[in-house]
């Protein structure tokens, strides 16, 4: 895709998140941590990773791990357009005995290479998969998605200890900072700002970018290094929709049909503004 | 591979359960398999693993003082394909990296062979941050893990072997130390969800899993020459656990009793109630192990004496409750 194309595709993955979250109807979904990291999805399955839905095995595929496993709502529809899930996949999500529940479950069929939903557990095994890939020789890169509340966990800081100890030069983690938490605002529960430099302490090639620019993301995406890279993208919790942005009550929430309505108008509105 | 024989028991024996597994039985399937890769948390000289990491630099991983992450890495190696074996102390191992065993290996159900060291007294004057009383309780309840328990160093060294070939996340508790007592002498199949039964008796029944079968063995010798015939069987497989043998010789005994350096509560005797509750009409079972409770510090055969668990005092509490 080019850029425009990505941009397109980020729209219509926001879109795609919405409705999804309102079929989940009273269940609710993870509307907050998801709309923020639907540029981060469009630019990565938009061109940045390599993987191919008719070969979802392939050794040299890179692999992606969504360690910040509540942003399925913005995940299932990339896997989807991506052509890992069908529809009927998606129609699934949040009904009984379905495997589309609000985290993720590993299947590599379906393109997903990490069972998430308890957070850190999906870094501290992309470092594990990237030392196996550097083992056994592949070009490949394991990018994972953490998200800057998630940090707040011990086991973030073995893991970047462990990618920097085993010059893990083939690891990309994207923290979703958003700057909220469950509790509130990130500075306010746990301050763990500033990430970048925290990672960099840590050995990380790392850097700050603008989260909802797909431009950016690309940029910073697709750089190399011989360390391990870090790249902070600033995003907002809630992304897309006025009433949901920078809203801690929208982390988990159910949307009713009017809200529904407003937030498919605000999103597709943006689109003609822009 | 490794065959078992008067000799290398001996050996074994002096190694201690780790010492053998890591020292000789890694090395070897190291040379067999170039997928095999051995994890620690910092305790690989304490490990017996400094042999392993001459010869195979490349096929070792040490995750520092990081249990967790240990155990992540190893998720991520086995997806990947690689066969990994990781290692701490039972205590940290369990317990540090409960969710982890979880996750990992129970809910994703990625294989590999985690071993627990340590486990039981056996560390001594160290204390109860190093004890490890409740690990078998805490590992048998996580849907899809194997839980072994060997008696001697060479049935670790087989349990080890057959770990690797499971489909399963294997988790291994290793008790005792060096020179400890040896059980087996013989090659012989340790089949995961088996039991061996080591002396006949038809009076009462005696279920033991660590290195207290030794202990177990020498409190039927003491019965039999209060007239009281005891059998003896190891119960190495925890999970899956072999209940037809335990029904057959609950069906056949007058008493019960259930050993092990763990706590009376969840682990093997947990594990044997649970097999006899389904079934009516059961003699009664008792279950003798380390008490509810944190105990000062001390050697382990003092550990062993206050718990009970000495030859002289397992007989006594059988003689007490027939």
């Amino acid at each position: 895709m080019n850029i425009n194309e990505i941009k397109i595709f980020a729209k219509q993955l926001r879109l795609d998140a919405l409705e999804l979250a309102f079929k989940g109807g009273k269940n609710g979904a993870h509307l907050g941590g998801g709309l923020s990291t639907v540029e981060i999805f469009a630019v990565l399955y938009g061109g940045i990773l390599n993987i191919d839905p008719k070969n979802p095995k392939d050794e040299n595929r890179d692999r992606l791990v969504v360690s910040k496993g509540h942003c399925v709502i913005a995940y299932y529809p990339a896997l989807y357009h991506k052509g890992f899930l069908t529809k009927e996949d998606l129609d699934s999500f949040e009904t009984d005995g379905s495997a589309f529940h609000a985290h993720a479950l590993r299947n590599i069929w379906n393109g997903i290479e990490f069972s998430g939903g308890s957070l850190s557990l999906g870094i501290s095994f992309a470092v594990g998969q990237a030392l196996a890939c550097k083992k056994k020789g592949l070009t490949n890169r394991v990018y994972v998605i953490v998200g800057d509340g998630e940090c707040d966990e011990g086991l973030v800081w073995e893991s970047a200890m462990a990618a920097s100890q085993y010059m893990l030069n083939n690891l990309t983690v994207i923290v979703d900072c958003n700057g909220l938490q469950y509790d509130g605002k990130t500075a306010d529960v746990m301050n763990n700002a500033p990430l970048s430099e925290r990672f960099r302490a840590f050995g990380f090639d790392s850097c700050d970018v603008d989260g909802h620019d797909c431009s950016l993301l690309i940029e910073a995406l697709s750089k190399k290094s011989d360390k391990p890279i870090c790249v902070v993208a600033h995003t907002v919790k809630g992304k897309g929709v006025s009433f949901m942005e920078n809203r801690r009550e929208w982390h988990h929430h159910v949307l009713t049909e009017e809200q529904y309505k407003q937030a498919v108008e605000e999103v597709t509105g943006n689109d003609r503004i822009e | 591979m490794i065959a078992l024989n008067n000799i290398s028991a001996r050996t074994f024996s002096r190694l201690g359960q780790r010492g053998a597994i890591f020292g000789i039985a890694a090395c070897e399937a190291a040379k067999e398999d170039s997928k095999f890769i051995l994890l620690t948390a910092d305790l690989a000289q304490l490990s017996g693993m400094d042999r392993f990491v001459g010869m195979f630099p490349e096929q070792f991983v040490n995750a520092g003082i990081a249990e967790q992450n240990m155990l992540g890495m190893t998720a991520g190696l086995s997806v990947e394909g690689y066969h990994p074996v990781a290692s701490t102390y039972a205590t940290f191992l369990s317990m540090r990296g409960c969710e982890q065993m979880r996750h990992y290996f129970g809910y994703m159900h990625l294989k590999a062979v985690l071993i627990g060291s340590g486990a039981g007294f056996s560390q001594g004057y160290s204390g109860n941050t190093h004890y490890t009383i409740e690990d078998l309780s805490i590992v048998r309840a996580i849907p899809n893990l194997i839980v072994l328990s060997p008696a001697d160093a060479g049935a670790a060294v087989l349990l080890f072997c057959e770990a690797l070939k499971s489909d399963s996340a294997v988790y291994m508790r290793l008790t005792g130390g060096l020179n400890s007592p040896i059980i087996y002498k013989e090659d012989r199949q340790f089949r995961i969800g088996g039991s061996v039964k080591l002396r006949e008796g038809p009076d009462v029944a005696i279920l033991v899993t660590g290195t207290v079968v030794d202990s177990a063995l020498k409190a039927a010798e003491i019965l039999g020459n209060d007239g009281i015939s005891a059998s003896v069987t190891d119960i190495y497989s925890i999970k899956p656990i072999d209940k037809q043998r335990i029904l057959e010789i609950a069906s056949s005994s007058k008493a019960l009793f259930t050993v092990e350096e763990h706590s009376t509560i969840g682990g093997l005797g947990g594990a044997v109630s649970e097999v006899l509750a389904k079934n009516g009409n059961m003699p009664k079972l008792v279950r003798l192990g380390i008490r509810d409770n944190f105990d000062l510090a001390g050697s382990y055969e003092s550990l062993i004496r206050q718990n009970r668990l000495t030859p002289e005092l397992i007989a006594q509490d059988i003689r007490k409750n027939i």
